[in-house]
């Protein structure tokens, strides 16, 4: 692999200072087991090895299983219930965190290590204000007095660029958006100016365009403070942009350790290697399957026309809380479509009203040319056969007491009247479609791993024999690697069957590799839609312009390359609002006509390959390659200075 | 937001109210078929059946009687009684108010000893006192009420004398008297309402602790204290209400037994020779007490745990 | 890093079975974990107690020494003694029956009584709350209000209302009890009914187009069992503490009839004079509901403990 002669002499540089400086945290054979009701001992950490210097962020990188966050609140002196600590020394300024007593544990926690968690909106005390718990932490420990950790708070609060940084600590936790308490967990880290920071997963559970900005946040704050950090997460891309050194581990064991550049550029070890191939790609034009030509077919098998949809009853032929309005989306016999979105956008919704489980309040739906009940109890069976879902999480979607024989038997005996030794026969003849062995027939849901339950999920409605399958999120809560082969087997499983997908997703680079058209929903409304290729190049709707580039690369300096283009952008971090008149993107538009876009309708541009667009702009001003849109961007802003 | 809550609160409050007055009104005098014929027995004869039958006012259809009933209640005019045909609120008057003195007294004495001990049992899970209130209050709960106060009687009062087995009140005790008269019956109250919400306050705060803020409490290094104090007890405050609202509500059960134990002049006590004797429009008027009661302990308990919510009392 | 390259060389020769190792986690069939309830050494003693109790309902006549009626004692509330009649290992009653063989009479009526009205509160209970939790709309509106109005009384009340309208039988307590204890019944079973229904396997069911009652049979039920089951320990307990309180208000179990609760009424008066014999009978009651607790108690998940215990 080649990287540029610039940049490597720039990490050279700034290894050769890592060298140089104190060692903060040895890590020696360190050894976490675990003991389960019956008493048996099992290993979950055997025997890692690493250091951090001063400064330095160290990523802990790998799936489920692999032992990062129990090695990673080690350094805490803390295991989660049911683990402890079997052997090795975890010293941090040469004393060991594993053989802390209980009070002086109590003084390293959130005084010299801080802990930032997953899910801000779980770790924030409900009761409690921002403020409060933002501050607590360095009060008890006696860094500073309430009035100077208020001051401290103010200015995190500051840096970290949150909204009405002067006030935000004497709102609650349910005040503020899930970007912005992840934010404010930072600035709780922070606020006892710890030696070392902990962060678990921290950017997993937002939005890709959220994401960006708190990576950057976080990048910020680290160098300002010159804290070092040990970084978790199973995310490679965002690894690269803010890790100095990475630790590969798998199965408790590291794989691979080295600079952030040796790592990416040149990954030696074969799991790590494993890894990298099954990130995503950035989406681009020309990954997607086509379909094979033996099932085109002319009428579209599920045509949605004009829905809109909500929840809380319908108040004069409008639902109370919109959720979708008038889409028009066509999947033909086949096809791939692609659904792609943030959450809270809708794309669930636009499933479950295709399945009969939410029926629209206007809008029709039709099913190969034949027009739909909107309630499903209304449609007959054939038409429940033809359209599948299949749900997000496998865990609930399969019912714990029942033998996954009868989870997929019973679509066979419902839709095909199958019974007996026929029926079996059948179930096996898709557990080997789903590429699983026939003896799990006999099996319990709780007795598959996850990739395996999700293969399950999609047996039960490949077992309908549908004519279209609605997958949600299928890959979604599955290990990168585990998630990249459902989905080569959803491909596998299209070119055997012709069965159609309607395929959500909030993530584009999977969607982009799968999908043969692509339907990108904001706030409820469909801003483009169109051929993949078509829409993963310009001209792009500014969303999906904002979509694209907020995907990170696997590469390092992205988020500084990106964020210099982003810089100008205007008011990203902006909560998306639910509009009925206007473009709902208005408020985080970087292109946006004031005075047109928040009162009108945008236009549907259309191209001739059924590519659409739905913005105000013309298709010229939305092919404008980046430069182009700063100059726009820039004008835009002398526009306002002078108003 | 949430005056909206609070008033539909009140709301269904008052509704259950005149549906209990239903019920109790319907199963005492609906429902009994001829009230007259229980209330004067088998010896009664034609005439005095059917003289009673229209003071009694059961000529007239089920819902004016209801509405009588109802609007006589209102008023304080609860009826006559079957026993001498004094009036209902003469027997209860004096009645009400020991029943009243006792339910307050258990009240104020074991909200506090629950809640100090509820919380020091969770901030020390596993630990031997711990293990112990556990092991105690789980076997005080699963005992009637007579249990524990035939068991205080046996040691108090039978071992070793210290306290009377019975607790007659004749009006001019002096204040100890009264006090040792009493001791009995409270402390079984005590106890069994104690135990109850012991275990209800401890299981409350340890359902907050299984949270992911009480962790990330821990790993801010937060002492044991603060965290069941300030992180735990916050978020468990409603359940906490209304745990207590529940067991005093439970007191009207519990009081029913130990009245009759201890023969205590109490309200229950009343009420329960109003059903050994039959005493139907007595019972009526006891039940709508203790019912009503109960319904305004529970709204109360509501109430408490919908202002007690951050999210209601901060909207966004 | 000093012990990267030492590792990288240890490393190396796995790789191959780390690569077949990551296969298998996602695609070969992993050895079925154990399931099984598992109980403390003190649940195991009370599930001992509980089936003791239940014998002793069965073949209790059997084995008694002495009629539950017979009076054969020397005297009343006597202690320990024998005479021609034979032995009162725990002396006698207020007539000078023998209260042993009292206890194990009592056992069917207490017992009895409780569990027959537990099963039928049950039977009334989850009936309606499945209704209600798979049919929502009027059905759950109407169950659910009816209930709410029972359930606002306390429960003592409605006990010496009825009697007092319909006066004291066995029938009329089980009636009763079972009526009361079904509201509770019909909330916990509607309220896990409806955790149920809003599972995605339901929702697939639905959206496959099952009908409600295969929705209750195949997917509700099997999974309500075991909280319901655990429940009716605790509802069981409930039943037994109602019946006893009446029977010892003087309610509920009429004498001559032998019942936990009356027996303890009937001999309180000679408690002040040292007799055990109203002490026998509590004791009884106490030993069969404790150890349904317990039981209850081992099978519940302790929530939070473990995460409790690493506070410092």
């Amino acid at each position: 692999m080649i990287f540029p002669q610039k940049l490597a002499v720039v990490l050279h540089l700034r290894w050769y200072k890592t060298m140089q400086r104190e060692k903060l945290v040895e890590v020696k054979d360190l050894k976490i087991h675990a003991k389960n009701d019956d008493g048996d001992i099992i290993p979950i950490v055997k025997g890692v090895s690493f250091d951090i210097h001063k400064g330095e962020v160290v990523a802990l990188i790998g799936e489920s299983g692999s032992g990062k966050t129990t090695i990673s609140l080690a350094a805490l002196s803390y295991t989660k219930p049911g683990l402890f600590f079997a052997g090795g020394e975890l010293l941090i300024d040469g004393e060991d965190m594993l053989q802390a007593e209980p009070l002086r544990t109590r003084e390293i926690r959130g005084a010299k290590v801080a802990y930032l968690a997953q899910s801000a909106a779980a770790t924030f005390n409900p009761a409690i204000t921002i403020g409060e718990q933002v501050t607590e932490s360095a009060v008890l420990h006696g860094i500073l007095s309430q009035s100077e950790a208020n001051k401290r708070a103010t200015e995190l609060y500051h840096a970290l660029e949150l909204p009405d940084p002067d006030r935000i600590g004497f709102r609650y936790p349910h005040q503020v958006s899930g970007g912005q308490l992840q934010r404010l967990m930072a600035a709780m880290a922070l606020c006892g100016k710890p030696d070392l920071m902990v962060l678990d997963e921290p950017t997993t559970a937002l939005d890709v365009t959220t994401q960006i900005e708190v990576l950057k946040a976080f990048k910020k704050v680290i160098q300002d403070e010159n804290s070092a950090a040990i970084y978790v997460t199973h995310d490679l891309a965002v690894v690269a942009q803010i890790a100095d050194y990475i630790i590969v581990l798998y199965g408790g064991e590291v794989m691979e350790q080295g600079t952030a550049a040796e790592i990416i550029n040149n990954p030696s070890h074969v799991y790590t290697q494993r890894l990298m191939a099954a990130v995503r790609p950035k989406p681009q034009a020309g990954l997607g399957s086509s379909v094979a030509d033996e099932h085109e077919r002319e009428i579209p098998a599920v045509k949605a026309t004009d829905i809109t949809a909500g929840y809380g009853g319908i108040i004069d032929g409008e639902p109370k809380i919109p959720i979708l309005r008038d889409i028009n989306v066509s999947v033909k016999n086949g096809h791939v479509v692609g659904v792609i979105g943030e959450s809270g956008c809708g794309k669930s919704t636009l499933a479950r009203v295709m399945a009969g489980l939410l029926p629209q309040s206007r809008g029709t739906i039709e099913l190969d040319n034949e027009e739909l009940e909107g309630d499903l109890r209304n449609r007959n069976l054939e038409q429940l056969q033809k359209i599948q879902f299949v749900f997000q999480m496998a865990d609930t979607a399969l019912n714990p007491k029942q033998v996954i024989g009868d989870i997929i038997g019973r679509p066979l005996e419902f839709y095909h009247g199958l019974k007996g030794n026929a029926r079996h026969a059948k179930v096996v003849e898709i557990l080997e479609m789903v590429e699983l062995p026939a003896e799990f027939a006999s099996r319990y849901p709780m007795e598959l791993s996850g990739g395996q339950k999700q293969r399950i999920n999609m047996a039960r409605s490949l077992a309908a024999n549908p004519e279209v399958m609605l997958c949600d999120e299928v890959t979604s809560a599955l290990d990168s690697i585990v998630g990249a082969n459902v989905i080569k087997l959803l491909t596998t499983l299209r070119d055997k069957t012709g069965v159609s997908f309607v395929f959500i997703s909030h993530d584009l680079s999977t969607v982009a590799s799968f999908a043969d058209e692509i339907v990108v929903l904001y706030a409820g409304r469909v801003v483009e839609q169109g051929p993949t290729d078509d829409v993963l190049t310009p001209p792009y709707h500014p969303y999906t312009r904002l979509l694209i580039s907020s995907v990170p690369e696997l590469r390092i300096g992205w988020l500084e390359d990106t964020m210099q283009k982003r810089e100008m952008a205007v008011g990203i971090a902006k909560d998306v609002e639910i509009t009925s008149v206007g473009c709902p993107f208005f408020n985080r538009c970087p292109m946006g006509i004031e005075g047109t876009c928040e009162k009108q309708t945008p236009p549907v541009h259309k191209t001739d390959t059924d590519h659409q667009i739905a913005c105000h702009r013309s298709i010229e001003e939305l092919n404008m390659v980046e430069f182009e849109v700063q100059e726009a961007l820039e004008h835009k802003k002398a526009d306002e200075a002078i108003v | 937001m949430m005056t909206k809550m609070v008033l539909r609160r009140i709301a269904i409050g008052v509704a259950t109210l005149v549906v209990v007055s239903v019920i109790v009104f319907v199963m005492t005098s609906i429902l009994p078929g001829d009230v007259a014929q229980i209330i004067l027995g088998q010896s009664a004869t034609p005439e005095t059946l059917a003289a009673l039958r229209i003071e009694l006012g059961m000529d007239k259809p089920g819902y004016i009687r209801y509405f009588q009933w109802l609007g006589n209640m209102a008023t304080g005019d609860l009826g006559i009684s079957k026993a001498g045909g004094a009036t209902i609120e003469s027997l209860i008057s004096g009645r009400l108010g020991n029943t009243m003195v006792m339910s307050g007294l258990v009240a104020v004495i074991s909200i506090p000893i629950s809640i100090v001990l509820g919380l020091w049992a969770a901030m020390h899970p596993g630990a031997l006192l711990d293990r112990a209130v556990t092991f105690g209050t789980l076997s005080l709960i699963s005992v009637p009420e007579f249990f524990i106060a035939t068991i205080l009687v046996l040691i108090l009062a039978v071992e070793l004398h210290w306290l009377p087995s019975t607790a007659y009140l004749t009006g001019d005790e002096t204040f100890a008297e009264l006090l040792k008269a009493l001791a009995m019956p409270l402390i079984t109250l005590v106890i069994v309402v104690s135990a109850q919400m012991i275990r209800m306050t401890r299981a409350g705060i340890l359902n907050v602790m299984s949270s992911p803020y009480i962790e990330m409490a821990i790993l801010k290094g937060v002492p044991r204290r603060r965290i069941i104090l300030r992180h735990a007890f916050f978020n468990a405050i409603g359940p906490i209400v209304n745990v207590i609202a529940l067991n005093l509500a439970y007191l009207v059960s519990g009081v029913v037994v130990v009245e009759t134990i201890f023969s205590y002049p109490g309200l229950a006590k009343l009420m329960i020779d109003g059903v050994q004797t039959r005493d139907l429009p007595l019972v009526q008027a006891c039940a709508m007490i203790f019912c009503g009661a109960y319904v305004i302990l529970i709204l109360m308990a509501d109430i408490a745990s919908i202002m007690s919510n951050p999210r209601l009392r901060n909207p966004k | 890093m000093d012990n990267n390259s030492e590792f990288a060389e240890t490393s190396k020769p796995q790789d191959k079975d780390i690569l077949a190792e990551i296969d298998a986690v996602d695609e070969l069939p992993t050895a079925p974990p154990k399931r099984r309830i598992k109980l403390s050494w003190v649940g195991k003693v009370s599930v001992a107690i509980v089936v003791f109790w239940l014998v002793i309902c069965l073949i209790g006549p059997t084995i008694a020494p002495f009629h539950e009626m017979d009076i054969d004692g020397d005297d009343g509330f006597m202690g320990y003694h024998t005479n021609e009649y034979g032995t009162f290992y725990l002396g006698t009653d207020y007539l000078g029956r023998d209260t042993l063989s009292r206890i194990i009479y009592g056992a069917r009526n207490t017992i009895g009584i409780s569990l027959a009205s537990t099963l039928l509160a049950y039977l009334m209970g989850i009936t309606l709350g499945i209704l209600a939790a798979v049919k929502g709309g009027w059905i759950d509106m109407g169950i659910s209000r009816v209930n709410d109005a029972i359930l606002s009384l306390p429960t003592i009340m409605l006990g010496l209302i009825a009697i007092a309208w319909l006066g004291s039988s066995i029938p009329v307590l089980v009636g009763t009890a079972s009526i009361i204890y079904a509201s509770s019944v019909f909330r916990i079973a509607r309220a896990l009914g409806q955790d149920i229904m809003v599972q995605d396997f339901v929702e697939a069911a639905k959206a496959r187009g099952e009908g409600s009652w295969w929705v209750i049979r195949s997917e509700v039920l099997p999974n309500a069992a075991m909280p319901l089951a655990t429940d009716f320990g605790l509802r069981l307990v409930f039943v037994v503490l109602f019946i006893s309180s009446l029977s010892f208000l003087g309610l509920g179990v009429q004498p001559p009839a032998a019942d936990w609760g009356s027996m303890v009424r009937e001999n309180l008066q000679g408690l002040p004079y040292g007799s055990y014999a109203a002490i026998w009978p509590a004791l009884a009651i106490a030993m069969f509901t404790i150890p349904i607790n317990l039981i209850v108690d081992d099978l519940s998940a302790k929530a939070g403990g473990s995460l409790a215990s690493k506070m410092v």
